[in-house]
């Protein structure tokens, strides 16, 4: 009982921690990205179309990495190379994304037609650990993209604070007139970033379509993406951080099914408002003093 | 360029842009899906302008763009990163409806449901703002997770509360003739509602606030820089609570004249994400009142003859969302910096340097310690 609840957790955290990790990268760069939930949708739908083609969800997940990457270049281009408004970049992403994978869900699978059956990712469980008490199934025995995404999270902390790509990174987004005096080419990184950040969150549509729904519809990231925005800030721009507010978020996700199917006469709206009243109220607690990358956001137009 | 067409060209070119790109991408759109681009076209346009009947189409769909993107503009001018005109537009239409079904109908009950609106989204801006003020927690974030609880609160209250009394659909009881804003030319589809008037007095009253008022003065140097701002003395949090709870009661009146002039009910789902199109609204109009009462009238225009276009030309109405994405990423790639840069040499350096910090404010820049 407990051990699937806490496995339901995890899995509904990946979505969410894939994107938010990709986001962490970005904003760590200065580039603020709000075209998240696009990017995330975008992934969904490559994940979708190509699962259910080709029967694999592994192309699923591949399409997904592609068509994430190319929508986070086209906002890279617009809002780096360009050096136009983020904000404004970002949020043309999410209207682009929500009326295209919407009109070309459309185009290909008909205006009524029922929701895609799609094959769900495989759960690959790793031996030995995958009997641990409590811990095995939540961890242990889950789909490729948690593990994915659980990997991240050290050897994203490791990267950016202790290696020269990552102080070079976080001096992007602190200074990025003084990086770029230093000789590093803050454009090019900053499109980098966004690219792995695309990769990312195409990957956490992936995770959401191939997995947590199991299905497109339009709109069905359902403000995941501005969730992992979220995430991002409770975090305060660390790894671990983000790991937690995903844990938290799943969790509190995971809670809101128990309660449905347990709970009788209570609004089950009131479970589904749960994850962002918990996350509301987490914001409460102390925080630390870590503040946001300087230059988060800011316009880096080098005339 | 002399300074005189440098600054035409800024002021036309983007409209002009954003138009083209529109057409443009809606006839490739229409081809993709296999129907004529022509005809697609041909709908997009007259099913917005070509009659009068469509012309009030589209001013009714602009008037909760233009009251939420109002409500963007104030904040975002400001220095406060409200996302959250959903969750307010939302509570409004939540309180509005408690108000008109929920007491006997009495004369004027109209004004008492816009009030009620207003006052609900205004407290619903207060929780971010508290956050922000008290426990520096970013408005981003939280103003997002309250459009979720707004969305699940109206979703209970449709089959709780506020249900019909029939119980039948997940939405309120239609709201009582005294509860109704009142239409006027009736000759146009009977359509036009009070509300639409109000909202562009509003917009337009949000601007005066900002340029013309001590108060907006205050407010602007506070989202400019929020430390000089404080040095001068200004009280910077209280403005602050101030313009988040007027930016709050804008989107939280939306949500109410939404009710009151349209749909006559509340019901699930009954935002579909103004308060984010709104974002694109205000910042598509540069953050300034023409520029924002023109992307609404544009905006809304494109749903009302995306609309047309599923009827005549079989292209899916879901398409206007991407072409408003696109037109919006058009205007801003071209816009910015390039052609800004020709406009600040026109203008001086001087203002050009006040240009370029207000823009880096607008953009979300922080607001430092």
């Amino acid at each position: 009982m407990l051990d699937a609840f806490l496995a339901a957790a995890v899995a509904l955290a990946t979505p969410i921690l894939l994107a938010a990790l990709g986001e962490l990268l970005v904003e760590r760069a200065g580039v603020l990205n709000i075209g998240l939930e696009g990017m995330m949708l975008v992934g969904a739908f490559a994940a979708a179309a190509a699962a259910a083609s080709s029967g694999s969800p592994l192309a699923g997940v591949a399409a997904a990495a592609v068509a994430g990457l190319a929508i986070a270049l086209v906002f890279a281009l617009v809002a780096v190379t360009l050096a136009a408004d983020q904000i404004i970049a970002g949020a043309a992403v999410n209207l682009i994304a929500l009326g295209g994978t919407g009109a070309l869900y459309r185009v290909l699978y008909g205006d009524t037609g029922a929701a895609l059956v799609l094959p769900t990712l495989p759960r690959v469980a790793i031996p030995g650990l995958s009997s641990l008490p409590v811990v095995g199934d939540a961890l242990f025995r889950q789909h490729a993209l948690v593990y994915v995404s659980l990997v991240l999270v050290p050897v994203l902390s490791v990267v950016l604070a202790h290696t020269g790509l990552g102080l070079r990174l976080r001096a992007l987004g602190e200074h990025p007139l003084a990086a770029a005096s230093l000789g590093l080419r803050v454009r090019g990184m900053r499109v980098a970033a966004i690219g792995a950040s695309g990769v990312l969150a195409g990957l956490g549509g992936a995770a959401l379509a191939l997995w947590t729904a199991g299905t497109f519809v339009e709109g069905v990231t359902a403000g995941r993406g501005f969730v992992a925005l979220a995430v991002v800030v409770f975090a305060r721009w660390s790894p671990w951080g983000t790991l937690a507010g995903a844990l938290l978020f799943g969790l509190a996700n995971a809670l809101q099914f128990q309660f449905q199917a347990s709970a009788v006469g209570v609004p089950y709206q009131l479970f589904l408002m749960l994850p962002y009243v918990v996350t509301l109220a987490a914001l409460l607690l102390p925080a630390g003093t870590t503040r946001a990358p300087r230059a988060l956001g800011a316009r880096y137009d080098r005339e | 360029m002399t300074p005189a067409v440098a600054r035409a060209a800024a002021r036309v070119g983007p409209a002009v842009l954003a138009v083209a790109t529109a057409l443009s991408l809606a006839a490739a759109l229409a081809a993709i899906a296999g129907s004529d681009p022509a005809t697609a076209v041909r709908a997009l346009v007259l099913g917005s302008l070509g009659s009068t009947a469509n012309v009030a189409d589209t001013l009714v769909r602009s008037a909760p763009l233009l009251l939420c993107g109002a409500a963007v503009m104030l904040a975002f001018r400001s220095g406060i990163f409200n996302i959250g005109a959903d969750g307010q537009f939302l509570a409004g239409a939540l309180a509005a409806t408690a108000v008109a079904t929920r007491i006997r109908p009495f004369p004027g009950q109209f004004a008492c449901v816009l009030i009620a609106g207003a006052l609900a989204g205004g407290a619903w801006a207060i929780v971010p703002a508290a956050f922000r003020i008290r426990r520096d927690v970013s408005e981003v974030i939280t103003t997002i997770l309250l459009n979720f609880v707004a969305l699940y609160l109206v979703s209970w209250a449709v089959t709780g509360p506020l249900q019909e009394s029939s119980r039948a659909y997940p939405q309120s009881a239609a709201i009582p003739e005294t509860a109704r804003l009142a239409r006027f030319l009736h000759g146009t589809g009977d359509r036009l509602h009070a509300g639409i008037p109000l909202a562009f007095g509003l917009a337009a009253a949000t601007g005066g606030l900002l340029s013309f008022t001590t108060f907006g003065l205050r407010l602007r140097a506070a989202g400019l820089n929020a430390p000089a701002a404080r040095l001068a003395g200004f009280p910077v949090r209280r403005d602050l609570a101030v313009a988040f709870a007027l930016s709050g009661a804008l989107a939280g009146l939306a949500g109410a004249v939404e009710l009151a002039g349209v749909t006559h009910r509340l019901f699930d789902r009954f935002s579909p994400g103004y308060g984010y199109t709104a974002i694109a609204v205000a910042l598509l109009g540069n953050l300034r009142t023409p520029g924002t009462i023109a992307a609404a009238l544009f905006f809304a225009a494109l749903g009302a003859g995306a609309s047309a276009m599923e009827r005549s030309a079989g292209v899916s109405a879901v398409i206007a969302v991407a072409v408003q994405g696109a037109t919006l990423l058009a205007v801003a790639a071209t816009g910015a910096p390039a052609l800004a840069r020709v406009v600040q040499r026109a203008r001086g350096r001087g203002e050009a340097a006040a240009s370029e910090t207000e823009a880096a404010a607008a953009a979300g820049a922080p607001r430092g310690a």
